[in-house]
């Protein structure tokens, strides 16, 4: 496990799921972690629970609002070093029943928010020109898939978000990846039939939030010091 | 509010590593290789953390030299 001593994070929609292994991966490897999730009070009962420092509230939709708390978080612990931004919706819809509603909530926490988070992060980090950022991909924004147009084209976008980020701010130090995870047991996932899933999987079963923690808890590290600008498949070879 | 200017220059100074030398009350921005738009970025992180202020985005978009950041400075303190 890599050593996260002394580092500072913040992890967006760290209440469940990813979010939450990913909180919990972090700080099990020493790191400082801040986790963010809608309801304050969750998050503050997450956090208590999760080894976080602190749980917040914030809808990264809010321009503002993300500036506000990554400003506040990197004032408070004398820095950034890492930035998860995983908080997302998922809602499928097949191509002649896509509400408009579906489509800008999905862009607007999926994209707007990761590049909010991302905007934040980069200034916050810039300070010390060093950083690691992670943004959450999906096997479904690499290859699409039936019924999920909307949330397969906002992780597409997130994809590029990561490579135009690592590109802009490689020379100041700033890592930026993805990791674009398969099927996940979680939440967004319950109504997945797994049978046919497990079929097509190399490995052989689902993937579980850990998986994708502990791929971003490397990403995050200093092991991953040469790696920036990729999206990193979690999907047991799903896509092979 | 009188020592905004000279503790403006400082953050300048320092944000940007400027050598000596450089008319840091008439720079605009991209003047010099350093004040480009990653360079913008931790100015402006710098500024926000110095004065305790916070921009906007379209502040940040139209922060174009020294001058305007001071005045931009100077309005948020004074609010």
């Amino acid at each position: 496990m890599p050593d996260l001593h002394g580092r500072v994070a913040l992890v967006t929609g760290g209440t469940r799921g990813i979010g939450l292994a990913t909180v919990r991966a972090l700080a099990e490897a020493g790191a400082t972690v801040v986790l963010t999730g809608r309801d304050e009070a969750v998050a503050k009962e997450v956090a208590a629970a999760s080894g976080a420092i602190a749980g917040l509230a914030l809808d990264v939709t809010d321009a503002k609002a993300v500036s506000t708390l990554v400003r506040a978080v990197a004032k408070e612990h004398g820095g950034l070093d890492i930035v998860v931004a995983n908080a997302g919706v998922m809602e499928d819809a097949v191509i002649g029943m896509i509400r408009e509603e579906l489509v800008d909530t999905t862009l607007s926490t999926n994209v707007a928010g990761t590049l909010h988070t991302v905007q934040a992060a980069a200034r916050a980090m810039l300070r010390k020109r060093s950083g690691a950022i992670v943004v959450l991909a999906s096997i479904v924004g690499e290859y699409g898939s039936a019924g999920q147009t909307v949330y397969a084209a906002s992780k597409a976008a997130v994809a590029n978000i990561a490579r135009s980020a690592a590109k802009e701010l490689g020379r100041s130090g700033i890592r930026v990846n993805a990791v674009a995870p398969g099927v996940i047991r979680t939440d967004l996932t319950a109504g997945v039939e797994e049978g046919p899933v497990v079929e097509k999987t190399p490995l052989g079963r689902l993937g579980t939030p850990e998986d994708v923690a502990h791929a971003i808890r490397f990403l995050v590290s200093d092991e991953a010091a040469f790696i920036t600008g990729q999206v990193l498949g979690i999907d047991g070879g799903l896509v092979l | 509010m009188p020592d905004i200017a000279p503790k403006l220059r400082e953050v300048f100074v320092e944000a940007l590593d400027l050598p000596g030398g450089v008319d840091v009350e008439n720079l605009k921005y991209r003047d010099l290789e350093a004040w480009d738009s990653v360079g913008h970025m931790a100015l402006v992180a710098a500024i926000e953390d110095e004065f305790d202020v916070e921009f906007d985005t379209d502040q940040v978009i139209d922060m174009s030299s020294f001058k305007v950041a001071l005045d931009m400075v100077t309005e948020l303190k004074n609010a």
